[in-house]
């Protein structure tokens, strides 16, 4: 490793700590033995009854205690985990004294149906309005509840429990939130503000209300029976994505604060690109143009060309539209390398993670450039003839791997990549 | 460390080229401004009572929302920010100009949407009554959602629908946090434009404040304003914020970008920063405040402040410790005018601060106790003070381009 600085002259970032929790379960070591084994952590849902769902299936994070349980109190917890682990890894800072600003992915907050029911009781009697509700909601009783469910609570937690410096970020850019996250982080470092910085992303938000919205808009997969074979990126008979939990920590540094601390430096974001969509809400532009327009910013912000990528770690969440959409824009950018470069989705095993999916990737990425093996996209089956990308089907793939383009693409109209490397270019 | 800088030699400057307004006050930047000369508010105390609003005056969304589709497709939350965009568009002279539109950054401080509260209620009032089959809750959903309204609901779709409906293809994030949000959204874009990152970008956010699933959850921590309206400052025996409607976006552009098309400032925004006071004790907000006082570029001209402050307590006595040490400025609470927007109320406070040093004169003081005084003579300089009612702490510099 040699330039501090990148092609463009500025400072080079490095990720020297990462934490990671999916449905497979917790810490980078047993979430890549298992990944590379092409296990599923997706199961049926016993948090609560599935009675009357059409998808009854995901991949819940259930080895994790909270108490009382929310949501929202479960992607605090898991977000505290894998912190504490990056931490660990990185050694910097001292105990809750992290030396730079945190950026967090979280799914939007909301009063949730536990704390809702409770207040229902509480009215005590069988006819009421939302006016009732009200009635009762104050006086101190359910102070706890107006924390909990502040948008803010969750950073504010991390914040002070990990002593990150300046006001906390909390962002939302759907499926592609953990991406979003990682590339605030970059810019801080690049624009010089601060040495580090701490990217978390993460997502605990398998409840009813959650599957009955992405139910109706037909977005996920039905195939309950074996829910290990639910997603089925890239697969003809692929019918939606399957919802899961999960969340991601990566500590990045400039390159020179690294190296003069005698980090080890575990790997380079490379460079990070994103690009709206304004044709829909929830499809994206049938020309493709502002996810090829995300690939193409990301690859000159890394000032690189599309045959220095050797493996995509794809956003492949096995819906219909998603994966075709990808292989037609990935083969706009690169051409007949799209179907030569190896592509792999890790949702199809760890299900999609939403607002962290985009960290947990980036860290999958990593740690396939640190492995040099490629995790395999399993229930690879039945392909769809119609996508040819070289997909790592089924069983891992040792290769040399020097540079990953991740994904990741998100209603609203989001799309977000990067380019993680193993040494500076 | 996390905070923005005040322009550095080889920084470019950051103008406020466009301002785009819905509120209680009205629609624009004439309406609004009249009504603050006039002291006029605009309290709903009958509606939600015991609990007092600020309700949006009606718009014509149609102006700015052509298709109804579109507009059937948001809550009222995104209906409002999207009219406010449209309104900062025009205001810089940017609306549908496709170049400009498909690299502006957008960057916008969001909560979430409204409820069905049809749904809610149904779905409790049959469990009191005794329903408990087991999936009762999930067939309810499925059969009483509407199948779009997730998307309504959803932070990022602010920007989503402004993307759509003004055919804006830059880039977009969506920062969530209640009232510190919109801090960092300016925060951000700002040091993107200072840094070169970006050319333009189009921050605010948007809060439709007549919704009582929001009520509950304010509720919750006893932070709603009750019974009677008072100004910000008056609470203090009797504390909360009264919840506002209210949509504000802002472009900000590089002087360059500004220049090349010929596009005219309201003020530039020299810098914002924010931080997290731990609040344990008393003081510390105020302590938080002061700081942040301390890291704005230097301060000689003629100077102003306001704030977000919300009415609720302890916050707004820890903010009131703050002024108390910068008394000689004039202070104006946009709280009390506007009711509290929370994501939204940093974007309108610098808003206001660029509208004013644009018009040459502070709008005047509505205030029984004293805190707000009358100013003389233009302001060329405003800070923009905003702290959440739970977290979050926030300060901008507006100054006339020199």
């Amino acid at each position: 490793m040699t330039a501090p600085r990148d092609k463009l002259g500025r400072p080079v970032v490095v990720v020297t700590g990462m934490g990671i929790m999916t449905s497979l379960g917790a810490g980078k070591a047993d979430n890549w033995a298992k990944l590379v084994a092409g296990e599923s952590g997706i199961r049926t849902i016993t948090r609560f009854p599935v009675d009357g769902l059409k998808t009854t299936m995901a991949g819940t994070v259930d080895f994790v205690s909270v108490d009382p349980f929310s949501s929202t109190g479960l992607s605090e917890r898991m977000a505290e985990l894998v912190t504490q682990e990056a931490l660990e890894q990185a050694g910097i800072g001292a105990k809750a004294d992290f030396p730079g600003p945190l950026f967090l992915a979280v799914a939007p907050v909301e009063v949730e149906w536990p704390q809702r029911r409770e207040l229902g009781r509480a009215v005590g009697k069988p006819d009421f309005n939302y006016d009732d509700l009200l009635r009762i909601s104050g006086g101190g009783k359910y102070s706890a509840y107006h924390h909990r469910f502040m948008f803010g609570s969750v950073a504010a937690h991390l914040a002070e429990t990990f002593g990150t410096k300046g006001s906390p970020i909390s962002l939302s850019t759907a499926c592609a939130s953990g991406a979003t996250s990682i590339q605030l982080g970059v810019e801080a470092i690049r624009r010089g503000e601060t040495d580090a910085a701490l990217c978390v992303a993460t997502d605990g938000t398998v409840n009813p209300e959650a599957l009955v919205r992405f139910s109706l808009l037909s977005a996920l997969s039905t195939q309950n029976d074996p829910p290990q074979a639910a997603s089925r990126p890239f697969s003809k008979n692929r019918d939606g994505f399957v919802m899961a939990e999960g969340a991601g920590a990566l500590v990045l540094e400039s390159y020179e604060a690294a190296t003069a601390r005698g980090a080890k430096i575990l790997g380079v974001i490379a460079g990070c690109g994103e690009l709206t969509d304004s044709f829909h809400r929830t499809r994206s532009s049938p020309d493709g143009k502002p996810i090829i327009g995300c690939m193409n910013k990301t690859l000159a912000d890394a000032g690189m060309t599309p045959d220095q990528i050797d493996h995509i770690n794809a956003h492949g969440t096995a819906t219909p539209e998603n994966d075709k959409m990808e292989f037609n824009t990935t083969s706009a950018v690169f051409g007949e390398l799209a179907q030569k470069i190896p592509v792999t989705s890790n949702k199809s095993m760890v299900g999609h993670t939403i607002s962290a999916a985009g960290a947990v990737e980036a860290i999958f990425s990593l740690l396939t450039l640190e492995h040099q093996r490629i995790p395999p996209t399993i229930n690879y089956d039945n392909p769809d003839p119609t996508i040819l990308f070289n997909v790592v089907g089924n069983t891992a793939r040792d290769a040399r791997v020097t540079a990953v383009m991740s994904n990741s693409f998100g209603f609203g109209g989001q799309n977000a990549s990067l380019i993680l490397t193993r040494e500076p270019a | 460390m996390t905070d923005t800088p005040a322009t550095k030699p080889g920084q470019t400057e950051v103008w406020i080229t466009g301002i785009g307004l819905a509120t209680s006050l009205g629609e624009g930047l004439d309406a609004n401004w009249a009504a603050l000369s006039e002291k006029r508010i605009n309290v709903d105390e009958k509606g939600f009572a015991p609990y007092i609003v600020h309700p949006l005056m009606p718009v014509s969304f149609d102006a700015q929302i052509p298709k109804k589709g579109d507009q059937r497709q948001m809550e009222a939350w995104q209906r409002i920010g999207t009219y406010a965009a449209g309104l900062a568009l025009d205001s810089a002279g940017i609306k549908g100009n496709k170049d400009i539109l498909s690299k502006i950054d957008m960057v916008v401080a969001a909560g979430g949407g409204e409820r069905d509260l049809n749904v809610d209620t149904g779905v409790l009032t049959a469990e009191a009554k005794g329903a408990n089959a087991p999936g009762f809750l999930n067939e309810r959903l499925m059969s009483d959602l509407r199948p779009t309204l997730f998307l309504a609901q959803l932070s990022n779709l602010l920007a989503g629908n402004i993307a759509i409906v003004h055919g804006l293809g830059g880039t977009s994030r969506t920062f969530m946090g209640e009232e510190v949000a919109g801090a960092d959204a300016a925060r951000i874009a700002l040091s993107r434009i200072a840094s070169g990152e970006s050319d333009i970008a189009l921050v605010g956010g948007s809060h439709n404040g007549e919704r009582k699933d929001l009520l509950v959850l304010y509720e919750f921590g006893d932070f709603n304003l009750k019974d009677k309206f008072a100004p910000v400052w008056a609470r203090k025996d009797h504390p909360g914020f009264a919840l506002g409607s209210a949509g504000a976006f802002l472009v900000l552009e590089s002087r360059a970008h500004a220049e090349a098309r010929g596009a005219k400032p309201f003020a530039k925004l020299s810098s914002v920063v924010a931080d997290l006071a731990r609040r344990k004790q008393s003081g510390d907000m105020t302590a938080t405040l002061e700081k942040l006082w301390a890291k704005l570029p230097k301060r000689e001209g003629k100077g102003a402040i306001i704030t977000g402050a919300t009415g609720a307590e302890p916050a707004t006595s820890e903010e009131r410790g703050f002024l108390k040490s910068h008394a000689d400025l004039p202070v104006r609470s946009t709280g009390t005018m506007f009711g509290h927007t929370m994501e939204t109320q940093f974007p309108l406070g610098i808003a206001l601060a660029a509208l004013s040093i644009s018009r040459g004169a502070l709008f005047p003081p509505n205030d029984s106790t004293g805190t707000e005084i009358e100013m003389q003579g233009a302001p060329t300089q405003i800070v923009v003070v905003g702290a959440g009612h739970w977290r979050g702490e926030g300060m901008a510099l507006v100054e006339a381009v020199g």
